[in-house]
C-alpha cells in the first residue's frame, strides 16, 4: 500500500492504495464515482475515461501511483444535470446517446482534444475519436453534438 | 421480506408515491389493476396488497392516481438505452391528460411492475401502447376520474374535457374538478377495462411529439445510476474463472495458491463454476489471475473454415416446414429461368460497450438482485433454482447496464453474482471480464441459407423455395432454463437444444414469421389461411436448426437479420437477371401496401433513379458507385421497413465506403419522432458494422475474438455515412415496435449497392476487403 494523493473535480483525496490499482478503480469504487466505467480493461473501448493534467486517458490501464498528485475531471465533476457543462449541454441538445454507458469516453475524449485543438478539421475530429467505441452507435448524433459544442463555445 | 436498497432505489421508491402506509393510512388513491390467473407469483408482493387496498394477492397494480394529483405508473417494460423511459412516461401522461412532470414510471421490479415477461424484440410498443396494459390502465383512469367528476359537477360526460389533470366543463370555465379533488382521501380500486376508450393519435399532445429524453441530463453528466455503480453496504466483489474452451470440465482448484492474496474472502466453487470473491475489485481480479485451475481437455471445436458447410450435412436437425404449396418442385422444374444462390452468415456478438455486471445480495435465505436483465420476472425463477430458494424469496430489480442488443452477458453474471453472495453470506458485485463477456455469451446463430426462384416468361417470379440450416446452443433463460447461459451450465444445469426431428411435418398452422424466415414476396399460405407480404405462390420454407459448440440467443433482430440479407440479397439477384429496376420489381411482387409504401417513400427520398442493377458501363478498377435497395415486414406485422444505402467500392482494395442511408419506416402511430430517428439511426449504423466487420472467431480450442481488436466494428470517429429517416406515420394502425426494424434492412440494401457499383454480389457477411475482392474476381 502506499499514499496517493489526488484532486478529483475539484476535491484533494489522500488515499492509502495498492500502488498497481488501475485509477478506474480508485475512481469508481474508493471515490464512489459514477461517470469512469469498465468497458474492456485493454484501452481498447474509452469507457473509463477521465481527463487527467488536460489529457483524456484510459483510467483501466492507468496504475494510480502513476497519477500521483496529478489533477482529475471525470464526466460527474464537469456538470450537474441542473446546470450541465456546455459541452453536456450539446449532447443534450442533440439528444445524443442511447445506453450512455460510453459516454465519458465520448464526452471527456471530445473535451480534451477541443480543449488542445478549439478549431479541429473534421479529418482531425475523427481522428481524435478513433478510439472510442459506442456500441449503440449513435455516432452521427454524438459527432453534431461535439461539433455544435466547437463551433459555439470552443 | 425488508429488502436492501440502493439510495437511488429508495429515492425512486419515495418519490414515486410508493408508501404502503401511505395509501393504508388513508392519503387516498385511485388505483387501476388487473386480475391475473398466477397467485403464486404475486402472494409475496406486499406492495400489491396496499394497492388495492383488499388484501386479494391476485390482483396487481398499473397505476396509481393520488391524492396529491401525482400519477404514479407500473412497467414491466424497461429501458434498455432505446428511449422507452421517455416514450412510456409520455403515454402515461397522453392518457391521463396530466403534465409529463407529475408522473412516476417504475420499471421492472418483481415486487413492484406487472410481470410483463422480457423487453425484447421490439415488442415493448405492442405490448403497452395498444389497446391493453400499460395504455389501457390509464384509459381506464382517466375514464373513471371523467365519470367522478361528471357526478360531482353534475355535468354530463360528453361536455367534459380534461387537461393537466383538471376535469372541466367544456362550456363553463367555473365547472372544474382536480384529480387531486377527486380521489381526495377515498380509495377507489379498479380494474383494468377493456372498454375504456383510448385518445386518438389525432387529439395528441404529449404522445407523437420529440420530448426530450428524460434521462439524459443525468447521463451524460454521469449521475445516472447504471448496475455497475451500485454499491450496498458490505458489498464484495467477485470475479469468475471460465473454462479454457467450451466443454472443459474442472479437476481441481489449488486454493493455497491464492493464500494469503491482500482482501481475499473465499474462492467459491460449485460444479464447474468458480469464482473469486475479495474486499475489492482489483484484489479479485488478481486473485482470478493467480488462482490454479485445472480442467479436461475439451474435444477439439470444429473447423471454422469448414463450419458453415459442415451445418449442411450435420446429423440431428429439427426440420421446420413453414409454408409448403406442395409443388415448388414442379414449378420450378417448368420455370423458363431458376435462379439460385447460397447465402451465409457468421456467428455474431452483441459485444456490449460495458462487460456486463451484477449486483446480488443473498442472505438469511432471501435474495435480492441488482440486475440489468432483460427479463426480471424470468431472472426470479431461475435464479431462485440457481440459489436452492424459493421463488418468492427472490427479488430482481432492473437497474439499468451497457446497452445489451439481447441477450448479453447480463443473465450470467446475475447469476454470478447471485451464487458468490450466497457462498459468502454478503452483498457481492461481479464484472465480467472483457474475454469472459465476449467468448461466452449468447452469439447470434450462424445461418448458411440456399434459396431457388423459377421466373416465368415476363419476368415475374412463381417460385420461391428457401432452405437455411443454422445453429443453436441455449438462448434466453426464461422462467426454467437456467442452463441457457454459461453460468447455469456450469452449475449443472442443461441448455435447451432443439430436439432432432426429421423430416419436417407438413405446417398445419398458419404462417408465423416471427423470425422472417420466409421472404417478403410468398403469399405465405398454410393452416388455411395466407398470411404472407407478397404474391408468389409456389412457395417453400424449409429451416433445419443444429446444435451449436456455442451458447447462442437473441441477437438485435434476431433470424430476421439472416435471413433478411438472404432474401433481399436474393430478390436483387433476380431483379438483376431479369434486367429489372430493383425497386419496381419489388412493388411488383408485394401485396403488402404498408411496406410497398415504404418502399416507394424510401427511393423517393433517395431520389432513386430507376434502371436495373449493375449500372452501365462498368469498371474493373479504381472506386464505383452504386445504389441498393432493401426491405422487410418485421415479423410478418411488426414494423414496415425499407432502406436504400449508397456505397463507393474501392475496387483495388476491396473497401467498401457506405455514404448515405435513406430509411422510410412505418411503426403505426409515432410515439415520439426524435426517439425514432435515434433508433432509426443507431440500427442502421449497427447494421453496417455488423455487415462489414462483425464476426466471431476460433480455433480448435477457444474464442479468439476475445476483444476489440479481434471482435472488430468501427468507432465514433469512423466516416460513417449520413442516416436519414423518413418516418410514415399511420395514426389509424396498431403501434408496432421500431428498435429493429432498420438494422434488419440495411445489410442487403449494401451488397446490392456494391453489386449495383461492380457487378459483384457479395453472399457472405462480413464484407471484408478480402472476400470483396474474392467477389470482383468471378465477375
Amino acid at each position: 500500500m502506499s499514499a496517493i494523493t489526488l484532486s478529483v473535480n475539484g476535491t484533494t483525496h489522500r488515499l492509502d492504495v495498492d500502488p498497481t490499482t488501475p485509477l478506474l478503480y480508485v475512481l469508481s469504487e474508493d471515490l464512489q464515482l459514477r461517470g469512469p466505467k469498465f468497458g474492456c480493461g485493454l484501452s481498447q473501448c474509452g469507457a473509463c475515461t477521465a481527463i487527467v493534467n488536460g489529457d483524456a486517458v484510459r483510467t483501466c490501464v492507468t496504475p494510480v501511483s502513476r497519477v500521483n498528485g496529478a489533477t482529475i475531471s471525470t464526466l460527474d465533476g464537469l456538470g450537474t444535470a441542473e446546470n450541465p457543462h456546455p459541452i453536456q449541454k450539446a449532447f443534450i441538445d442533440e439528444q445524443a446517446a442511447q445506453c450512455g454507458f460510453c459516454l465519458s469516453g465520448v464526452i471527456l475524449t471530445a473535451k480534451a482534444f477541443l480543449d488542445k485543438t478549439p478549431k479541429p478539421s473534421d479529418a482531425q475530429l475523427h481522428e481524435a475519436m478513433s478510439g472510442v467505441l459506442c456500441r449503440c452507435f449513435t455516432h452521427q448524433r454524438m459527432i453534431r453534438a461535439i461539433k455544435r459544442y466547437a463551433e459555439k463555445t470552443v | 421480506m425488508k429488502p436492501l436498497m440502493t439510495p437511488d432505489a429508495r429515492l425512486a421508491l419515495a418519490q414515486a408515491g410508493f408508501s404502503r402506509r401511505r395509501f393504508l393510512k388513508g392519503a387516498g388513491a385511485l388505483i387501476v389493476a388487473f386480475r391475473v390467473g398466477d397467485a403464486f407469483e404475486l402472494a409475496e408482493s406486499a406492495f400489491a396488497q396496499g394497492f388495492n387496498g383488499t388484501g386479494n394477492p391476485q390482483l396487481d397494480a398499473w397505476l396509481a392516481v393520488a391524492a396529491d394529483g401525482w400519477v404514479t405508473a407500473c412497467t414491466g417494460k424497461g429501458e434498455l438505452g432505446t428511449g422507452l423511459f421517455t416514450a412510456q412516461t409520455q403515454l402515461v401522461a397522453e392518457e391521463l391528460s396530466v403534465p409529463l412532470a407529475r408522473v412516476r414510471l417504475v420499471q421492472c421490479d418483481t415486487q413492484l411492475t406487472p410481470d410483463q415477461g422480457t423487453t425484447s424484440g421490439q415488442q415493448s410498443h405492442p405490448t403497452n401502447f395498444r389497446n391493453a396494459n400499460l395504455a389501457q390502465a390509464c384509459a381506464t383512469a382517466r375514464e373513471a376520474l371523467v365519470a367522478l367528476a361528471a357526478a360531482r359537477l353534475r355535468v354530463p360526460l360528453d361536455r367534459l374535457t380534461v387537461k393537466d389533470g383538471v376535469v372541466g366543463a367544456a362550456d363553463d370555465a367555473t365547472q372544474h374538478v382536480t384529480y387531486a379533488e377527486l380521489v381526495g382521501g377515498k380509495n377507489f380500486n379498479l380494474t383494468i377495462s377493456g372498454t375504456a376508450k383510448r385518445k386518438h393519435p389525432s387529439q395528441w399532445t404529449v404522445l407523437g411529439s420529440s420530448v426530450r429524453r428524460l434521462d439524459l441530463p443525468e447521463l451524460v453528466t454521469g449521475k445516472a445510476e447504471f448496475v455497475h455503480n451500485v454499491r450496498v453496504p458490505g458489498m464484495l466483489h467477485g470475479r469468475v474463472v471460465r473454462p479454457p474452451s467450451p466443454g472443459a470440465t474442472l479437476t481441481g482448484v489449488d486454493d493455497a495458491s491464492v493464500k494469503g492474496m491482500p482482501g481475499i474472502v473465499k474462492v467459491v466453487v460449485k460444479n464447474d463454476f468458480v469464482g473469486v470473491v475479495a474486499e475489492s475489485s482489483w484484489q479479485a481480479i488478481q486473485a482470478a489471475q493467480r488462482l490454479k485451475v485445472t480442467w479436461t481437455t475439451a474435444p477439439p471445436l470444429p473447423d471454422m473454415k469448414t463450419f458453415h458447410d459442415r451445418m449442411r450435412t450435420q446429423a440431428g436437425s429439427r426440420d421446420t416446414l413453414l409454408v409448403d404449396s406442395g409443388d415448388v418442385e414442379a414449378t420450378l422444374k417448368s420455370a423458363p429461368t431458376v435462379v439460385k444462390s447460397t447465402y451465409v452468415h457468421p456467428y455474431q456478438m452483441h459485444g456490449s460497450v460495458g462487460s456486463s455486471c451484477a449486483v446480488a445480495d443473498v442472505k438469511e435465505g432471501k435474495a435480492t438482485l441488482w440486475s440489468p436483465t432483460q427479463a426480471v420476472y424470468p431472472m426470479k425463477r431461475t435464479v431462485a433454482a440457481i440459489l436452492g430458494l424459493p421463488a418468492e424469496s427472490v427479488r430482481v430489480i432492473y437497474t439499468r447496464g451497457s446497452g445489451c442488443y439481447g441477450i448479453n452477458g447480463a443473465d450470467t453474471v446475475t447469476y454470478d453474482a447471485a451464487l458468490m453472495s450466497q457462498a459468502v453470506g454478503r452483498p457481492v458485485r461481479v464484472q465480467l471480464s472483457r474475454r469472459d463477456e465476449m467468448a461466452w455469451e449468447n452469439f447470434g446463430p450462424p445461418f448458411v441459407i440456399d434459396q431457388r426462384a423459377g421466373v416465368d416468361a415476363r419476368g415475374n417470379i412463381i417460385a420461391w423455395d428457401y432452405e437455411g440450416w443454422s445453429a443453436g446452443m441455449g438462448g434466453r433463460p426464461g422462467y426454467d432454463t437456467p442452463g441457457n447461459v454459461v453460468t447455469g451450465l456450469l452449475v449443472g444445469f442443461t441448455p435447451q437444444v432443439a430436439s432432432p426431428r426429421s423430416p419436417a411435418p407438413a405446417p398445419t398452422e398458419p404462417l408465423n414469421n416471427s423470425s422472417n424466415t420466409a421472404p417478403s414476396y410468398i403469399v405465405g399460405r398454410a393452416g388455411g389461411e395466407t398470411h404472407g407480404a407478397g404474391t408468389v405462390k409456389s412457395e417453400r420454407v424449409l429451416s433445419h436448426s443444429l446444435p451449436s459448440p456455442f451458447f447462442t440467443g437473441p441477437l438485435r433482430a434476431p433470424e430476421r437479420f439472416q435471413n433478411t440479407f438472404a432474401h433481399e440479397s436474393f430478390m436483387d439477384e433476380i431483379a438483376a437477371h431479369v434486367k429489372a429496376d430493383p425497386v419496381e420489381y419489388r412493388l411488383r411482387h408485394l401485396s403488402n401496401k404498408r411496406l410497398a409504401e415504404a418502399v416507394r417513400r424510401a427511393a423517393s427520398a433517395a431520389k432513386w433513379e430507376p434502371r436495373p442493377s449493375p449500372r452501365a458501363a462498368l469498371t474493373r478498377t479504381g472506386v464505383a458507385s452504386g445504389r441498393g435497395i432493401s426491405c422487410v415486414v418485421y415479423e410478418g406485422d411488426n414494423g414496415y421497413v425499407a432502406a436504400i444505402a449508397e456505397v463507393d467500392v474501392n475496387q483495388d482494395t476491396g473497401t467498401i465506403h457506405v455514404k448515405r442511408i435513406v430509411i422510410a419506416q412505418d411503426c403505426g402511430p409515432i410515439s415520439n419522432p426524435d426517439g425514432i430517428r435515434n433508433q432509426i439511426e443507431g440500427g442502421a449504423l449497427h447494421a453496417m458494422s455488423r455487415a462489414l466487420f462483425e464476426e466471431v472467431t476460433w480455433d480448435n480450442e477457444k474464442v479468439t475474438s476475445v476483444d476489440w481488436r479481434t471482435y472488430r466494428t468501427f468507432p465514433v470517429g469512423f466516416d460513417i455515412p449520413s442516416v436519414e429517416a423518413v418516418l410514415i406515420n399511420q395514426p389509424d394502425e396498431e403501434a408496432t415496435g421500431a428498435g429493429e426494424t432498420s438494422i434488419t434492412a440495411v445489410p442487403a440494401a449494401i451488397a446490392s449497392a456494391v453489386f449495383d457499383a461492380t457487378g459483384a454480389r457479395l453472399r457472405q457477411m462480413p464484407f471484408t476487403p478480402e472476400r470483396v475482392k474474392a467477389a470482383l474476381a468471378l465477375r
